[in-house]
């Protein structure tokens, strides 16, 4: 290698390379402030302009063409449906999936096949899995388009992510707690139940607000369900119509009148408000757990 | 218990197989009608309004558009922010900069769209009077922002898992600390870092509600972000808030569409999720 060639790869004074360094990081933290700028003018913009249409009766009303009168609480109830439900089918069936793979599977094809079939899943946009939804529970099934085609629908959506985090807070057990039990003569069914989900527990349940707080932000799949935005009852039963708050809000940004707006950026509020809460409640749990594992 | 287990996993396997079939069986009808070529190849697409057309080209370019002007802002910045957290950052920036970006990621994409029509499209007329209220530009920087925190977390996994010997190695021949980054933890890290970016693409493809509020209902074959376009997300909302009697072609529409979508993020979350892996395996 001649020096002409040399230099053109490494140019030895050092001064200007760090000025080059200099410029370079400069860079970096201007990443950093677009970053942390368009959320703050994000959330600043949105309290702004919903603050003023915050009010009691916004929460206690039922959506109407007159701004002053318009409430979400039927998108309330219907989101507390909809979050409900989708805990109770998407647990069960993503804890026990994880089990599965994490305790009782052998490395063998269908483990393989699981595996890269979750990791694919979590990748699919939530608005197919509406049309899903819309094929096989609205359709197929005749649910027609009630909370409970919602609620499967949108089972189906987070169940990656359920798994996934199980799957970590499983993986998190000390393999020593299960061979202590093994020691004592437990069978694996024993050291599953007794052992590996209490301890994995406070993880699973992080994981699990965390795909809730997905869930409850989620409108695409839940637009290809319900279809229908007004509504001016709350739903009482699964087989109701419903619909929740990312749609009631939707149907609000989507309108021209500019009180919408306000009224679209209260119910926002509202939902960042919970999404909010439930990320504290998983951080605190987390926290918590923490906190004991050191000890 | 093993096969209760056992059943579990598989409703994963079952929801896949779902959706293959039902895309695949709701839109046999609408290729009876459409031949495959004249939908992926046409121009035009006017699906309800006569005279009718099923070229679906506007659709796509019209979702591809407003991803690539997502991933130019989304690219360098989460590239940006991923190397100053794994490269420079201390405990105490990380520790207020991560939930920024945690919390970045879980905000609803409703909220983003609104955040789009009703701030970033009228400061952007400011600059450009003669913008239109539905534009892919707006959508697509938004969309950008939305997508900064996925570039710089997997980007920076993949950069946090390059080994300290090789920086070690390049800091004992002289380099400096920002040759060291470009020059050797990048590098060792692009794999990781390239899949990053095709997760964000697939990701950008996918976003439904955000380009329904602020990129508009026409199909539009451009490459002009100034104008207003229509994903293929947006169009099949469109097209399900007008509630299509179930067996009409407007429905089978809808999974056409749905189709072609979910074989395009799927080639893009198998190719990334292969190359995430790839890189595990090295380190």
């Amino acid at each position: 290698m001649d020096r002409s060639d040399w230099t053109k790869r490494f140019n030895p004074k050092i001064s200007t390379r760090r000025i080059w360094g200099q410029i370079w990081y400069s860079l970096f933290l201007l990443a950093i402030l677009i970053g942390v700028i368009g959320l703050t003018i994000l959330i600043i913009r949105i309290l702004v302009q919903g603050i003023p249409w915050l009010s009691i009766t916004f929460l206690t009303e039922f959506p109407s063409r007159f701004p002053e009168r318009a409430g979400m609480k039927s998108a309330i109830f219907g989101s507390i449906w909809i979050i409900g439900l989708t805990a109770v089918f998407t647990v069960p069936v993503g804890v026990g999936a994880a089990i599965y793979l994490e305790e009782y599977a052998r490395k063998n094809w269908i483990y393989r096949i699981v595996e890269i079939n979750v990791a694919n899943l979590a990748g699919v946009p939530s608005i197919v899995y509406g049309l899903l939804g819309l094929a096989v529970f609205v359709q197929l099934l005749s649910l027609g388009r009630s909370v409970v085609a919602g609620a499967l629908t949108m089972s189906l959506l987070v169940l990656p992510i359920v798994i996934i985090t199980s799957r970590e807070a499983i993986r998190s057990v000390p393999s020593t707690y299960r061979e202590a039990a093994y020691g004592l003569g437990a069978t694996q069914f024993q050291v599953v139940k007794s052992i590996v989900v209490p301890q994995a527990l406070p993880g699973i349940m992080t994981g699990t607000i965390l795909a809730l707080s997905r869930a409850i932000g989620e409108a695409a799949p839940i637009i290809a369900i319900s279809a229908l935005v007004f509504l001016t009852f709350v739903p009482s039963h699964p087989l109701d119509q419903f619909t929740v708050m990312p749609i009631q809000i939707y149907n609000w940004v989507a309108r021209p009148q500019e009180d919408f707006r306000g009224i679209a950026a209260a119910g926002i509020v509202v939902l960042l408000v919970v999404l909010l809460s439930m990320n504290a409640i998983a951080i605190i749990i987390r926290n918590k757990t923490q906190k004991r594992s050191e000890e | 218990m093993h096969s209760l287990f056992l059943l579990c996993a598989l409703v994963s396997i079952v929801t896949t197989v779902g959706i293959v079939v039902s895309l695949f069986v709701e839109s046999i009808g609408f290729f009876r009608e459409v031949s495959p070529w004249e939908f992926l190849t046409g121009t035009r697409w006017s699906p309800i309004l006569k005279p009718r057309s099923y070229g679906v080209l506007p659709l796509v370019t019209g979702t591809i558009l407003v991803a690539s002007v997502a991933l130019a802002l989304a690219v360098p910045v989460g590239l940006g922010i991923a190397i100053y957290l794994s490269e420079f950052a201390n405990d105490r920036l990380r520790k207020v900069l991560k939930p920024m970006l945690e919390v970045l990621a879980g905000i609803p994409t409703v909220v983003y769209g609104y955040f789009a029509l009703t701030f970033v499209t009228p400061q952007l007329q400011r600059l450009m009077p003669d913008l239109l209220v539905f534009n892919a530009l707006s959508a697509g920087l938004v969309m950008g922002l939305m997508l900064i925190p996925m570039v710089s977390s997997l980007s920076e996994d993949a950069m946090v898992a390059v080994p300290r010997s090789l920086r070690n190695a390049a800091y004992a021949l002289g380099a400096t600390r920002l040759e060291v980054c470009l020059r050797v933890v990048v590098p060792a890290a692009i794999s990781g870092i390239v899949a990053s970016f095709i997760l964000a693409f697939s990701r950008a493809i996918g976003e439904t509600m955000l380009v329904t509020i602020a990129a508009g209902a026409s199909p539009n074959l451009t490459a002009n972000p100034l104008e207003s376009i229509q994903t293929m997300t947006a169009f099949i909302v469109q097209l399900a808030l007008g509630e299509a009697p179930h067996g009409s072609l407007e429905f089978q529409t809808i999974f056409a569409v749905g189709l072609l979508l979910f074989f395009m993020t799927l080639i893009m979350n198998i190719l990334g999720n292969i190359i995430v892996r790839k890189v595990r395996e090295e380190y």
